[in-house]
């Protein structure tokens, strides 16, 4: 052996647990051996819970590799079996892993199979297809195609993006913008982050066609602070994309204009929420407001502006390329397509999973996660990140749809399934819930920026067995208010965690109170 | 603490920050978090020349600066631990390790030191979710971290 080429993902995550210790491990002894050894720094392949782990070229495709001793001892083993099988920390081929192979990866079909650095490796890869095609079109047909495949927004809302499109390139007006919404703030969510570092040009792609559409010039990028990788890899992207002519003036020669310009966000929850996003692109506190206008019609510094989720235009260059009725083939009712499912929190087989909608949170939680991390009794599955509801074992076999899900009182959200096992407390989480709504309100209406507040200490009263029936009514009414009377979703969904932490886990409610007694 | 001399050549430098931000619409948050990169904080010093040369009035600076959580008008330690308290990482134990980071560093959460070694930061969500729970020691950021971990970084860097 002279040679040989190495996958390494180079994903923050991964990387979090001792990636570039690897890079660093095959490096010395392939040096050691006077093997010339290729690194390439993917992105993640979401195998979350087998990293860090490392893949290798060979003739029959890529072999993965995961230390279970020390990286140098699996590092030379890899090599002592001349890069086979027969390695003890070998986990075969990657494309037969059946964690992989189980999935729909449509919009992660590249991630972490690439070099998210190279215009060349995701163009040889189908990359910029999509946009190629757009470039032919009526922006009228662009919109049409993601109206019939059925594309909702994957932010939270499921809002049809055809409809929102439409709105906007009917929106009178010289000036418009694309705003990306790379806010990511839902805990237990982390597929933008994962995709601006494994495939940027994927997102970039995304924003163009969706430009092109609306009739869009500029692009804003929003991205939270807490993501300084994605930032950097987003930035290099833009770049290469410009230099490679794919963004600027004069896109691959077809005289249409489009570029996109990168905000960090600054560590505020609320940011996520799309005019409090629009304020703080504005430079200004990330205040609500109130809608009408819609942001499609008065958006970014008061133009129409379309604003979307990475995940949302992510999906955008594959439904150009491959048609409509592609994308829309997958996913049942009315939630078609694929999503990215998020496995985190206290599960064996954390990382993502792209399957179409349908599938049941119970194959998602036990197939492909593997059950609770400690192998102790699952508890709950908070589905949706913080203003998600608990859902308790015995709804588990729920399809993963929006419909269906809403139905049952909760919601999917961005696609965040958080397992608890049953050392969680109930009445804490739902605790926890008011807290972070009182820290993360932006403070226009009161029945958020109070209620969370008084939810807090009606909690702690329950907590301590002060008057627990008055207060559970207090605690009933206070949900209700918020529900109702909250300007958006981060005052009227607090109440989902708490209501159903209160419906399915009623017990730890009493036992809290009795012990109190 | 409390009382903090900003360094000499601040107005030069945020001059240059706003001479940098001068054809930018909407710069105000931009330049803040400018502001807070050069200087590790953003000094009530700054509030004025970035009024002035944004047009706008010193309440909407102020406003800016208090609304986001990332924005700093003292100083931080000379190392920042910030701890998930997301859920996925509260599944994971990360109530604990907060706790005992508390314990050993001898801070309290979302505080300094007394000999400004080291802020304690809560923090909700890094986007590693899947291998909670999650820290970051000076911008580094650790999957499955534990309370030895945190101190062994610290010990390295200190
Ligand atoms: C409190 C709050 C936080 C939100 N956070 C995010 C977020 O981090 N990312 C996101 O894409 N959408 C978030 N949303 C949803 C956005 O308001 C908006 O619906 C979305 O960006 C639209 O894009 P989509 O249609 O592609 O989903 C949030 C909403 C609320 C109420
Ligand atoms: S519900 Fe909360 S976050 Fe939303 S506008 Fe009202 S105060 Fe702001
Ligand atoms: S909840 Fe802690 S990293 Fe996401």
């Amino acid at each position: 052996m002279k040679s040989a080429t190495f996958f390494v993902s180079g994903d923050s995550a991964s990387v979090s647990v001792g990636a570039d210790d690897l890079v660093r491990a095959i490096t010395a002894e392939a040096a050691r051996r006077g093997i010339e050894a290729r690194i390439v720094r993917t992105g993640s392949r979401g195998l979350y819970f087998l990293e860090p782990m490392f893949e290798v070229d060979t003739e029959e495709g890529r072999l993965g590799f995961r230390p279970s001793g020390t990286m140098a001892e699996c590092v030379a083993e890899m090599f002592d079996s001349d890069i086979s099988p027969k390695a003890r920390t070998c986990l075969g081929l990657m494309d037969d892993l059946p964690w992989l192979r189980r999935q729909e990866r449509l919009t992660f079909e590249r991630c972490g199979i690439v070099d998210p650095g190279s215009v060349g490796d995701y163009r040889y890869h189908g990359g910029f297809s999509g946009l190629e095609r757009a470039l032919g079109m009526e922006p009228r047909a662009i919109v049409t195609a993601i109206t019939d495949s059925g594309l909702r927004g994957r932010g939270g809302a499921g809002f049809p993006a055809g409809v929102k499109w439409n709105t906007v390139l009917g929106a009178p007006g010289e000036v418009k913008y694309v705003c990306c919404n790379a806010d990511e703030g839902d805990s237990g969510t982390f597929a933008d982050r994962m995709l601006m570092e494994g495939d940027p040009f994927l997102l970039i792609e995304g924003m163009t066609i969706a430009a092109l559409a609306v009739g869009a010039a500029r692009g804003f990028l929003y991205i939270r602070s807490e993501y300084p990788a994605a930032i950097a890899m987003m930035r290099r992207a833009i770049d290469a994309a410009r230099a490679g002519g794919w963004l600027g003036g004069d896109i691959r020669g077809s005289g249409s204009a489009f570029d996109i310009e990168l905000r960090e966000g600054a560590g505020a929850y609320i940011c996520g929420e799309e005019t409090a996003m629009l304020e703080s692109l504005e430079g200004k506190r990330g205040m609500v407001r109130a809608k009408p206008p819609l942001p499609a019609l008065e958006g970014l510094f008061g133009k129409p502006t379309l604003v979307n989720n990475v995940l949302t235009l992510a999906a955008v260059p594959l439904i150009i390329a491959r048609g409509a009725a592609y994308y829309r083939d997958f996913g049942m009712g009315r939630s078609r397509g694929t999503q990215p499912f998020q496995l985190a929190g206290c599960v064996r087989n954390g990382g993502l999973v792209e399957k179409a909608f349908g599938i049941t949170l119970r194959a998602l939680v036990e197939d492909f996660g593997g059950g609770t991390a400690t192998g102790r009794p699952f508890k709950a599955l908070q589905a949706g990140g913080p203003l998600g509801g608990y859902i308790p074992e015995h709804l588990l076999d729920l399809p993963a749809d929006y419909e269906a899900l809403a139905e049952a009182g909760f919601m999917l959200g961005h696609g965040g399934l958080v397992v608890f096992d049953d050392r969680v407390d109930m009445l804490a989480q739902a605790r926890f819930a008011m807290e972070f709504c009182a820290r993360e309100s932006c403070g226009k209406c009161t029945p958020c920026r109070i209620g969370a507040v008084r939810g807090v200490e009606v909690l702690d009263r329950i907590a301590a067995g002060v008057e627990p029936q008055k207060n559970l009514a207090l605690l009933e009414d206070l949900c209700t208010l918020m529900t109702d009377g909250s300007l958006c979703a981060m005052g009227g969904l607090t109440p989902m965690p708490v209501r159903t932490a209160l419906r399915h886990f009623p017990d730890d409610f009493r036992r809290s109170a009795a012990a109190a007694e | 603490m409390t009382e903090t001399t900003p360094p000499a050549d601040m107005a030069d430098r945020i001059g240059r920050i706003l001479a940098g931000h001068e054809a930018t619409e909407g710069a105000c948050l931009l330049v803040l978090q400018a502001i807070q990169r050069e200087f590790g904080y953003v000094p009530a010093q700054a509030l004025e020349p970035v009024a002035k040369a944004l047009n706008l009035s010193h309440a909407d600076v102020y406003g800016v600066l208090t609304f986001y959580h990332d924005l700093r008008w003292s100083p931080a330690g000379r190392h920042i631990v910030r701890v998930c308290q997301g859920e996925a990482c509260q599944a994971m134990g990360a109530r604990g390790l907060t706790e005992q980071l508390a314990r050993r560093l001898d801070v309290g959460l979302d505080e300094t030191t007394r000999d400004g070694a080291v802020t304690l930061e809560s923090i909700y969500c890094l986007g590693n979710c899947a291998l909670a729970p999650a820290v970051t020691v000076d911008g580094a950021l650790y999957g499955r971290a534990t309370e030895f971990l945190v101190l062994e970084r610290l010990g390295t860097v200190r």
